[in-house]
Parts: structure tokens; sequence; C-alpha cells
């Protein structure tokens, strides 16, 4: 039985991952509270994107439980699947844009798939590219845009919906440092406003610029806990 | 839905090599399926005129007297099924082969003696026109004591029926077969979309589409491809129908008969069917793709 805690939005409970005989995660208990930074660190395969996957049910645990915004993931049906991801905006390393559709197409995605209507898709999709200098790349197709451009159009994608929760799994991993600085600020900006944002990171440099909690893995164990 | 057909249309022209190929590939099985359809339906046409044109001869043994042939006549035209029974005698048997072998005439006016028997000559109501009901009058007129032989060109009729049944089956099994042949198609080519843009499946589901806001505009695409390449086939077929028939039909005519194309009742049911393959192909791909 989870204990509740009330300023938690997701609630890690003895979270085990396997792949076959391998563990990707062991015994992982951790609560995030609501409108907290995170940093969960660690090097390449230590677990920090099957962290983030289990979180949107990306991947399905092997043991234990994990609460998100109270819906136990372990209860979820197939088709409340959409309604749990609708409380995230995912970042990616590798930005996932969808290469036929234009920025403004491939920002708008989220909303059509929540049913929203027209209008407020348009206005909210402008808005969100506006704040993150895109707004003039509109039409533009994903592979005519910089790395840095289309990690912004992906973080405008992550926050459009306007999501309880931000995952961003190494957001800046392939950017040069200005372009990762900025992709940085909108984060903080996006936390600022109340969303928990969480940041998967191998990255030392990010840490340094911040002073929220950094949750390190090991070998797909939580190392350590702590401020940065 | 208008946003649905919207995304729909867009991906059609994002794809429009496959879509091309899955449009091509039914609007072939649709016009093979439907030239066998079309054939039947002019040999069943054929079959219902020359039924129609069926004349059973009863002829009366040579000793058989002026009562005798009243009395027979009274009988055949009160048997169920008979519409119209007129007497033909043995000379005016043999006038009509006269003037149906103009130039052999010679040789029969050299007969001693007329061959030919006295006969009635039976028409028949529309129902009792098929194989069947034909042997069960022919062996009832057969009963009747002035009866000689009665003759109705049996092997005939059963030989056509047998074809025609033999047809339909075939013709059945062929259908059958193209139309498991085009869901196939259909099927493999979603899938073959599907994967092309399983990236993009793959973001949308991350991003919190539901299976219903990624199924219903390919359920669209099919329906459109399979609408489509049902038009195609049917065209095509018109147009072969169209040239053939005003080839054949001058000498055609002569025999009563008329080629005909596919009613328009028919046409919209075999492209509300064109429709239904395209979706049914797209339901298979997606039941299997987004497992």
């Amino acid at each position: 039985m989870i204990q509740t805690n009330s300023d938690a939005i997701i609630r890690l409970f003895h979270i085990h991952k396997r792949y076959g005989k391998s563990f990707a995660l062991k015994d992982v208990t951790l609560d995030i509270s609501k409108n907290e930074f995170l940093f969960v660190t660690g090097r390449s395969g230590a677990g920090k994107t099957t962290l983030l996957k289990l979180l949107y049910l990306g991947e399905p645990v092997s043991e234990g439980q994990v609460l998100i915004d109270g819906m136990n993931l372990s209860r979820i049906g197939r088709s409340r699947i959409p309604l749990l991801r609708r409380k995230f905006g995912i970042i990616f390393q590798d930005y996932k844009l969808i290469p036929t559709k234009t920025v403004y197409e491939n920002v708008a995605l989220v909303l059509e798939a929540a049913g929203r209507k027209p209008r407020l898709i348009d206005k909210k999709v402008r808005s969100v590219l506006r704040t993150v200098g895109m707004e003039d790349r509109m039409s533009a197709l994903p592979q005519s845009l910089s790395g840095g451009e289309q990690q912004r159009v992906a973080v405008a994608r992550a926050a459009v919906g306007d999501p309880k929760i931000i995952l961003a799994d190494e957001p800046t991993g392939s950017l040069d440092e200005e372009a990762a600085g900025i992709i940085m600020d909108y984060l903080d900006a996006f936390h600022a406003r109340g969303t928990t944002v969480i940041v998967a990171t191998h990255d030392k440099a990010l840490l340094q610029r911040s002073t929220s909690r950094v949750v390190h893995l090991r070998d797909g164990q939580l190392w350590s806990n702590e401020s940065a | 839905m208008k946003r649905f057909f919207k995304r729909a249309i867009n991906d059609i022209k994002e794809n429009r090599f496959l879509t091309a190929i899955t449009v091509v590939t039914i609007a072939l099985s649709i016009l093979i399926a439907s030239a066998f359809a079309l054939f039947f339906v002019n040999a069943g046409d054929l079959l219902t005129q020359w039924q129609k044109g069926i004349r059973m001869m009863v002829y009366l043994k040579p000793s058989t007297s002026e009562a005798a042939r009243l009395d027979t006549k009274f009988r055949l035209q009160s048997i169920a099924g008979v519409q119209e029974a007129v007497y033909i005698s043995k000379e005016e048997a043999m006038d009509r082969l006269k003037g149906q072998m103009p130039n052999h005439s010679a040789l029969l006016e050299n007969l001693k003696e007329n061959p030919l028997p006295d006969a009635f000559e039976v028409t028949l109501q529309a129902a009792a026109r098929d194989s069947a009901e034909l042997q069960f009058l022919s062996e009832r007129i057969q009963t009747l004591t002035a009866v000689e032989e009665v003759e109705y060109g049996r092997q005939w009729i059963q030989r056509f029926t047998n074809i025609i049944n033999l047809f339909s089956i075939a013709g059945y099994g062929i259908g059958a077969l193209f139309f498991m042949a085009t869901v196939f198609i259909v099927a493999n080519t979603i899938r073959l979309v599907l994967y092309s843009r399983r990236d993009e499946i793959e973001i949308m589901r991350l991003v919190g589409a539901t299976d219903r806001f990624i199924k219903i505009p390919f359920y669209l695409e099919g329906m459109i491809q399979g609408g489509l390449g049902t038009l195609i086939g049917l065209a095509v077929l018109y147009v072969g129908y169209f040239s053939l028939s005003s080839h054949f039909q001058p000498s055609l005519a002569s025999g009563l008969l008329t080629l005909r194309f596919f009613p328009a009742t028919i046409c919209l049911l075999i492209i509300v069917s064109g429709t239904l393959v395209g979706w049914l192909g797209c339901w298979i791909s997606l039941k299997q793709f987004l497992k």
C-alpha cells in the first residue's frame, strides 16, 4: 500500500524494470513534487530513459507501482493511456518531429489529438511558437531547420498542451552550448509557470547552472538524491 | 470529421505511389469480377430469351381419329403450364418443311407417302419453361392415349442449363477469390503505408492521440481507395462493354437478344462493395499494427 503524499505528482514505489534477465532499473523509489524541477543524471545505460518511459507508459514496469497525478499506472486501461500522456509534454533527444509535417502542424498535432477546436489550436500554437522564437518558421519542414531550431519546436510541442509535467530526455545532448542554454531557459520558464519539469541528462554543465534537485542513477539503481 | 477527411486526403497525397498501386489493384480486381458478372447477366438473358421460344411438339399416332384429336387438344389445353396447343396436320407440316428446305423440295415431292405425323405445337406459360417442369409436362403429355411422342429439345435445354449453372458456381468461386485477394492486397498496401509511417504513428501516440484519432484517417483512405478503384474498374468495363456491344449488337439483334450493362442500382452496389473492401483491408491491417 502506497502512502499518499499530497505534494507528490509522481510516485515511484520499489520499481523494477527487466529486459529478459538483465535489470534496467532496480528497486527505485522516488517522489517528485508538483512544480519541482528535477534532474535525473547518470551515464549512458544507467536507466534514465527507461525511468522516463515508465512514467508515460512507453514501457510497462516489471515490478512496483507508479502513480502519476493520482493515476495508478498498473491499473490503467489501454483506453486511458492517451489521457495519461496528455498530462505530459515530452522532449526527446532526437526531437521526434514528423518530417512530412510543418513546424505548425507538428505542434498543432498535440491539440488536435486532444480534440481541441481549430480556433483554439491556432491561437495556442502561434502563441507557443512565438514564445520559443519559431513563429517565423511555422511553414518550414523539420529537415530545413537546424538542430537547435528543431529542439525549440520539440519544446513548443511539449508545452502547447499546458501539460502538468514536462519530461526532457537529453534535451541538449546534440546541441551546442548556446542552443542548449536557450532550451534550458525555456524549460525554466515553463517551470516558473507551475509545470513540473524532469530533465534526464549526463551533461554536468546543465547541473551547474541550476539549484534544483538531482537524482543519480547508476546501473539502474538510485544512487543519490540531493540538491545540486 | 472534416479534419479527419482533410488528414486522409493529405496522407493520400503524401503516399501517391502506394495509393496508386492500391487503386489500380482494386480497379483490376473489380474489372475482372464485374466482367464475369456481366457475362452471367447477359448469358442469363440469353437463356430467358431462348426459353420464351420453347415449343413442345406433340406427335400423334398415325391412326388417331378426328374425335381423339379434338379430345387430345382439349386435354392438352387443360394441363397446367400449357398456354396453347395448335394443331398441325401432316400436310401442313410437309408444307412447312418444304418452305424451310427450298433446295430439296424436289426430293420431298418424290415421296410416295407423307412420312410426317399429325402433331400439336404446344406453347408454354413462363412458369413451365424450366428444365424440370418441361420434363414433368412432357411425361404427363406422353400418357395421353393418342400421343406417340413428345419432343422439345430436352438435351439442349439440359446442357445449356448445366453450362449456366457451372458458370454460376465458377463465377461465385472466382468472385469470392477476387474479393479475398483484393482485401489481402489492400490490407498489405495499407500495412506498407503504416510501416512507412510507424514513427509518425508512434509520435502521435506519445503526444496522447487515441487509437481512434490515428485510425479514422486510415479508414477513410481505405474507403476512398476502394471507391476510386471500383469506379475506375467499372468505367473500364463500361468502355469495353460499349465497344463490344456496338460491334456485336447488329448481329445479335436479329436473334432478339440485346446486350445490356449493369443497372444503376447494381453499379451502386458494386461501388459500395468496393468501398467496403477498402475499409475491410484497412481494418485488418490496423488491427494487427496497433495491437
